[in-house]
């Protein structure tokens, strides 16, 4: 680890600007105290109840989020080079899955293998010339980011269906304010509270044209047994809008209703947290019974706006995320201000005969598997389970892309022993309306606990931070 | 050959369903095998049929019924002209390359067995993919036994092929898994299907497939027959597999007790002279 960049000390031991006044709170600090207010933060987390289900556990009960009271800290300066770099991803996103499902310009180019489109689950021939209000297809994407130098930040994924950590963000804010009020004096950080008010804004911004001048907008859950449903009660919360199943909406001549104790009521936008494949059993699987039956056709006549756009799919794939660095050029013209992590495509043979060959140094990723399930992170790995991996990537080379292991920069944690460097990523969420696109400065940051591991997620034993953007 | 066909179904709840909601892709549209004299679809539903085309360029038929209601039927009533073109279909309307008819869902992914009997097909056809396509309509009509007992509409290519047994849609689904496992694009046709000994009443519509050949484009093939499409097939809906082709596609609210009745009929309509 000694390689590794560290958000508080860089590559060379001394102290960055930007975590200086927290260093020294950190040596005037009273030994217990840490501990102490860890402590505090899992009690009043368990008190609002945030936490999560692990799926794949034998015991597949709720559990708690680990919250680090140490925060991350991004200089203005970092921020203003990632607000632009997401910004202009983004802006690429939603022209590539216009054209994607339009005018396919890019596949005539000869960018994107076809096969890779329209042979992907993801790519839903129900929105093939879906005309979508003002072309925002992601509303809210959680791009993640990774860092290996002063300089570098990479794009791990791009996030652009249903993603979550936001509610996270919002509360690790909170609580790190009731228990460090002190340190916060020291700072001058950026609020992130206002992230409802820009996402309902963001939100009513692309209702369709048949809408009220107040839209309506909902948040449709697929219930509380789903591992986000904190997460989605708590956001129709601080929007100040429904929370809803399917079974509380309908669709009646082709315009969607919420049942309500005064009768239907006319839903212009709904925030949906439930798969495409569930949304509508007449258009998608028809045994969901979390969806809507009707929806899709509503949403064909241009009755009701969901975000994100059904199919975002086909731009968050893992076997699409190797050519963005082209996507970003063909339909800005520009070069990517954030940079892809160099991967090697299985489906290529040269790639694959590479990627065979230095297993035990590469992370392999399923091209369709998420939430760190499916992948080899090949440093860390057992001889057993790369010989498994191969023989599983020989078997379907289409299925798998590999990486680099990126020393991933690490950022100082409270763990049992005291204060270590722990690895880091950051989920900025990126909101786009038809007026604006909207970044609250910061993001979830993960924390890989277990010392050494580069695996940040949540259900693979990864806790969360607060992250701060500084005002200068 | 011209063609009437008129298909009645009849949904009766034991105790009445407070809301009804259903798509239809029962309208044809013509292509060059094909000319729609006239069709009309009737709904007993006091409601606005609200007309859409799909994905893959079908008409579609939305509705919904708020009334409490114990029954609901449609009538599905019409003339088609049709052409024998030895199974090339023409003139249709295509969104998609044919790669996107590779994909796999979930009613014809190829399991193993299947794939081993594409394989085993494809090893002893003759080359290029019409005689294989041809070998593989005969092998898969000779392979799974017509019958109309074990399966019902979500049935897999694998559950159908396993039990050797299914009806028109299984052996398309079986057909079309077999066939893109060997790299063939192919899609699943709803439509109607005139019989030659007579018999116009039917228990329900008719199902077969169609493949891509390079060269000569999208050919029908009718595994249930082990022929390839005459004009004895009307055709109607297209997918990707029976859920994308379906004639009714439907949720009811309450309304236990569900009981169908469907009745086709399709006979060749007496030539009428034009004076």
């Amino acid at each position: 680890m000694a390689d590794c960049f560290d958000e508080m000390r860089g590559a060379n031991g001394e102290i960055r600007p930007a975590y200086a006044g927290l260093d020294a709170w950190l040596r005037d600090l009273e030994p217990d105290i840490l501990e102490q207010r860890r402590q505090e933060a899992e009690l009043l987390f368990r008190r609002i109840g945030i936490t999560f289900a692990v799926y794949g556990e034998a015991d597949s009960t709720e559990r708690l989020i680990p919250f680090d009271v140490i925060p991350r800290i991004l200089g203005a300066a970092e921020w203003d080079l990632l607000r632009r770099g997401l910004t202009q991803r983004v802006k690429a996103i939603n022209l590539y899955l216009k054209d994607i499902y339009g005018r396919r310009e890019i596949l005539k180019a000869g960018l994107i293998p076809e096969d890779l489109v329209f042979q992907n689950q993801v790519f839903r021939p129900e929105m093939n010339a879906q005309k979508v209000p003002h072309d925002v297809y992601v509303h809210i994407a959680g791009i993640d980011i990774v860092r290996v130098d002063a300089k570098t930040f990479y794009v791990l994924e791009d996030n652009a269906r249903t993603p979550s950590g936001v509610s996270y963000m919002l509360e690790n804010r909170e609580i790190m304010m009731r228990l460090f009020p002190d340190l916060f004096s020291r700072y001058r950080v950026a609020p992130v509270e206002n992230y409802p008010d820009e996402l309902l804004a963001t939100l009513k911004s692309v209702a369709p044209d048949t809408a009220a001048a107040d839209p309506t907008v909902v948040l449709l859950t697929p219930g509380i047994y789903n591992s986000a449903y904190f997460e989605h009660s708590f956001l129709a919360d601080k929007l100040g809008i429904e929370l809803v199943e399917g079974r509380d909406l309908l669709v009646k001549g082709g315009v969607v209703y919420m049942r309500t104790t005064e009768g239907p009521k006319r839903v212009d936008v709904i925030y949906r947290r439930v798969d495409d494949d569930f949304l509508d059993p007449l258009a998608f699987r028809p045994d969901s019974t979390l969806g809507v039956p009707g929806l899709m056709s509503a949403y064909q006549a241009g009755q009701v706006t969901l975000a994100n756009a059904v199919g975002t799919g086909i731009a968050d794939d893992k076997a699409i995320y190797s050519y963005m660095p082209e996507i970003l050029r063909f339909y800005l013209g520009e070069e990517p201000i954030l940079q892809n992590v160099p991967t090697w495509r299985c489906r290529d043979p040269d790639d694959l005969a590479y990627v065979l060959d230095h297993l035990p140094e590469l992370v392999v990723k399923e091209v369709h598997g998420s939430g760190g399930y499916g992948m080899l992170v090949g440093p860390m790995a057992d001889k057993g389970r790369i010989a498994a991996f191969r023989t599983r990537i020989e078997a379907d080379p289409k299925n798998y892309i590999a990486q680099p292991t990126l020393a991933l920069s690490t950022c100082p944690t409270w763990v049992e022993r005291g204060v270590a460097p722990r690895h880091i990523d950051l989920r900025p969420f990126v909101l786009t309306g038809r007026d604006a696109v909207r970044i609250v400065p910061g993001g979830l940051t993960r924390v890989a606990l277990q010392r050494g591991s580069l695996v940040v997620n949540s259900s693979q034993g990864g806790g969360t931070k607060d992250t701060w953007v500084l005002d200068t | 050959m011209r063609i009437r066909v008129s298909h009645q179904t009849a949904y009766r709840y034991d105790t009445p369903a407070s809301r009804v909601i259903q798509i239809l892709r029962m309208t044809p549209r013509p292509h060059d095998g094909q000319h729609i004299v006239r069709w009309r679809i009737d709904v007993s539903a006091d409601c606005r049929l609200t007309t859409q085309e799909d994905a893959f360029g079908n008409i579609t038929h939305a509705f919904s019924d708020d009334l409490p209601t114990d029954h609901l039927e449609m009538l599905v009533e019409g003339e088609v002209d049709t052409q024998d073109t030895g199974g090339v279909v023409r003139g249709t309307i295509e969104r998609f390359p044919p790669s996107l008819y590779l994909r796999e869902t979930a009613l014809t992914r190829a399991d193993p067995p299947i794939r081993d009997f594409a394989r085993a097909v494809a090893d002893t056809a003759a080359d290029g993919p019409l005689p294989l396509l041809h070998a593989l309509v005969q092998a898969v009509h000779a392979e799974v036994l017509f019958d109309t007992d074990p399966t019902h509409p979500a049935t897999t290519a694998s559950e159908a092929f396993s039990l050797r047994r299914g009806v028109c849609q299984d052996l398309s689904h079986i057909f079309i898994a077999a066939a893109r496992s060997l790299g063939i694009p192919s899609r699943y046709i709803g439509g109607y299907f005139w019989r030659s000994d007579g018999v116009t009443a039917q228990d329900a519509g008719h199902a077969w497939v169609e493949s891509f050949v390079p060269d000569l484009g999208w050919v029908a093939f009718d595994p249930t027959h082990a022929m390839c499409a005459t004009d004895a097939h009307v055709r109607v809906a297209t997918g990707l597999d029976y859920l994308g082709a379906a004639p009714v596609r439907g949720t009811r609210f309450g309304g236990a007790g569900e009981s169908l009745a469907v009745t086709v009929h399709v006979e060749q309509a007496a030539q009428q002279v034009q004076s």
